[in-house]
């Protein structure tokens, strides 16, 4: 039989100049990762660290629009607040409800997507059709309603409002793919084998989404922290708290853009871009395992293989 | 020692368009017993219900009508019996590449139906019991290989790790369907001298569910033929292959290349 093919002393030498690697879920690092992830740091450590260093951001003093100084770094508001305080407790608290609304979005939507498509039957009908309802509803209006109804209303009210009306669309891409993996012969496979459902869903299934679930987690982290900020800037946001959005509406109502106080309003709105924009490096990268396509073929992958001009102008014009 | 039993078996699909639906006969009043230490084979076009049979052995589905008997009793469907009829009847999928989850290691494959079919076995004993496995299947170093991902292995490999998975809870009843279809032409044979061999050391009953007939002769005792859902011809394998009595049989045997006749018809006129 020809069944003895493979050399023990070969394969043990492959196996020894090649470490394997663990978890091949973990992105591979690339430019456009590092320096997202090293912005979301810095920003994240900022939020998490600078509310402790700086003074309190609501105290007002006699010294009203001061340009930035030594004693205030980024100068002061029309009432004498230390904008750098305001700023550092302001990251934190956008921080905060993006992670929020990531996690409820996290679960919501693998709730209704995953467990829904898996169970299949009437499960899968009812909730394909309650998230379809969900995403139909026109989102920022449902959210003005219910942020003008309610009068009170605190950080976490605010973070499960954007949950609420975000999660539908991450679901509906979670079924569809949770459908394709469900009939795989690797799921009958294991229920051949005899593992319970449960088993099947946690240990067969989910780990195949994790990329997935990763970037929808990261996109709905970038929209709630902007959605915030859009409804902070309408007045609509969470009421005596500071967040960048709420930031952005003091000092438009202080006439920051007026008097020329850029000091007041540049700070959040830079941090806003920025932020999204190192969240949206990170979604890049996250992608690329999802969708290899995405990885090869640009201009720069090209180069790296040593084609000459003509050989680069002709693959160009191949793939426009 | 395990029997299993097919005795009239039904299976009806509802097929809904719109507002009205029509009943498909996937498998038509099938009848056949799988015993220790013989082989069967399931020939048959595709759609012919081959994989439904075998999904209704698996518990997979449930037949609409008729008994699937295991050592003449009804099958047990839920509690310990049903777990253990997991254990008892296993399959070796068609497509290797499909059948192993990508994101788990080939020891994690097999630990899993160890694990829950001798749940006494320790955390060391099941360790040996991977490396028996593997080494069963000839894939050497056994070390090497059990932490090994899917993709790392080559198309005949992975349908090795599937088989030793199949046998892994350490089944009386082996069900496999068409196991080297997907397989490079050159290696089959190595891997159905494997399932013939690990089928004399364990004394299973096999189901080798298939559409070549060449295959079905040299590995089987008996061949059943089916067409459009029941079972059209039966018998030992070198009769129904030299003498086909039904014409779906005859058709199949004509499909398959004989160079005999081939050198035949260049010599002759």
């Amino acid at each position: 039989m020809s069944t003895a093919t493979q050399d023990p002393a070969l394969a043990a030498a492959a196996a020894r100049s090649q470490p394997r690697r663990r978890r091949r879920t973990l992105p591979p690092m690339t430019p456009k990762l590092a320096v997202g992830l090293a912005i979301t740091i810095v920003i994240a450590g900022f939020g998490a660290v600078g509310p402790l260093l700086v003074g309190s951001p609501s105290e007002v003093r006699n010294i009203g629009m001061t340009p930035p100084s030594a004693e205030f770094w980024l100068g002061t508001t029309q009432t004498g607040q230390d904008v750098f305080a305001q700023l550092a407790h302001a990251t934190r608290g956008s921080l905060l409800i993006g992670l929020v609304v990531g996690i409820l979005t996290l679960l919501l939507s693998s709730f209704f997507g995953v467990v829904g498509a898996f169970a299949g039957g009437w499960t899968d009908e009812a909730f394909s059709l309650f998230t379809n309802v969900m995403l139909v509803i026109p989102g920022l209006p449902l959210v003005i309603v219910i942020s003008s109804y309610v009068t009170e209303k605190s950080v976490w009210m605010v973070a499960v409002v954007l949950a609420i009306t975000s999660w539908a669309g991450s679901a509906r891409v979670l079924r569809g793919f949770t459908l394709s993996v469900r009939n795989r012969d690797y799921v009958l496979a294991s229920r051949v084998s005899g593992e319970s459902s449960w088993r099947i869903l946690t240990v067969e299934i989910l780990p195949n989404l994790v990329p997935l679930l990763a970037s929808q987690v990261v996109f709905a982290v970038i929209f709630a922290i902007l959605g915030e900020a859009g409804l902070s800037f309408l007045g609509l946001g969470a009421t005596g708290s500071f967040t960048w959005g709420t930031m952005l509406y003091y000092a438009q109502n202080g006439l920051a853009l007026r008097l020329g106080a850029w000091w007041w309003f540049v700070p959040p709105g830079l941090m806003l871009a920025v932020f999204g924009a190192a969240l949206a490096l990170i979604n890049f990268a996250i992608d690329s395992i999802i969708n290899p396509k995405l990885r090869d073929g640009t201009r720069e992958q090209r180069k790296r293989w040593r084609m000459t001009k003509e050989q680069l102008r002709e693959s160009e014009e191949e793939v426009v | 020692m395990t029997t299993l039993e097919l005795r009239d078996v039904v299976k009806e699909y509802r097929l809904r368009s719109g507002f009205r639906h029509s009943v498909l006969r996937a498998v038509d009043d099938v009848s056949f017993t799988l015993e220790p230490g013989r082989t069967t084979a399931l020939v048959g076009q595709s759609g012919s219900g081959k994989s439904t049979v075998a999904k209704l052995l698996l518990r997979l589905e449930r037949p609409t009508s008729g008994r699937i008997l295991l050592d003449g009793r009804d099958l047990p469907r839920r509690g310990a019996a049903g777990h253990a009829y997991r254990g008892i009847v296993q399959m070796v999928f068609q497509d290797p590449f499909a059948s192993l989850n990508p994101y788990h290691t080939v020891a994690h494959h097999l630990a899993r139906p160890v694990t829950l079919h001798h749940p006494e076995l320790g955390r060391t004993a099941v360790l040996d019991r991977i490396h028996e496995l593997l080494a069963r299947v000839r894939l050497d170093p056994v070390e090497e290989f059990a932490a090994r991902r899917p993709h790392e292995l080559s198309g005949g490999q992975r349908q090795r790790v599937a088989i030793a998975r199949a046998l892994a809870p350490g089944p009386g009843i082996l069900i496999a369907d068409e196991p080297v279809s997907m397989l490079d032409v050159s290696i089959r044979l190595g891997v159905l001298n494997l399932l013939a061999e690990l089928q004399r050391q364990e004394h299973l009953g096999v189901l080798y569910i298939t559409h070549d007939l060449a295959t079905a002769r040299h590995f089987s005792d008996e061949i059943l033929v089916m067409y459009r859902g029941s079972v059209v011809e039966r018998g030992p394998a070198d009769d129904v292959i030299l003498d086909p009595q039904h014409e779906y049989t005859k058709l199949l045997r004509a499909a398959a290349p004989d160079p005999e006749r081939r050198l035949r018809e260049l010599a002759g006129p």
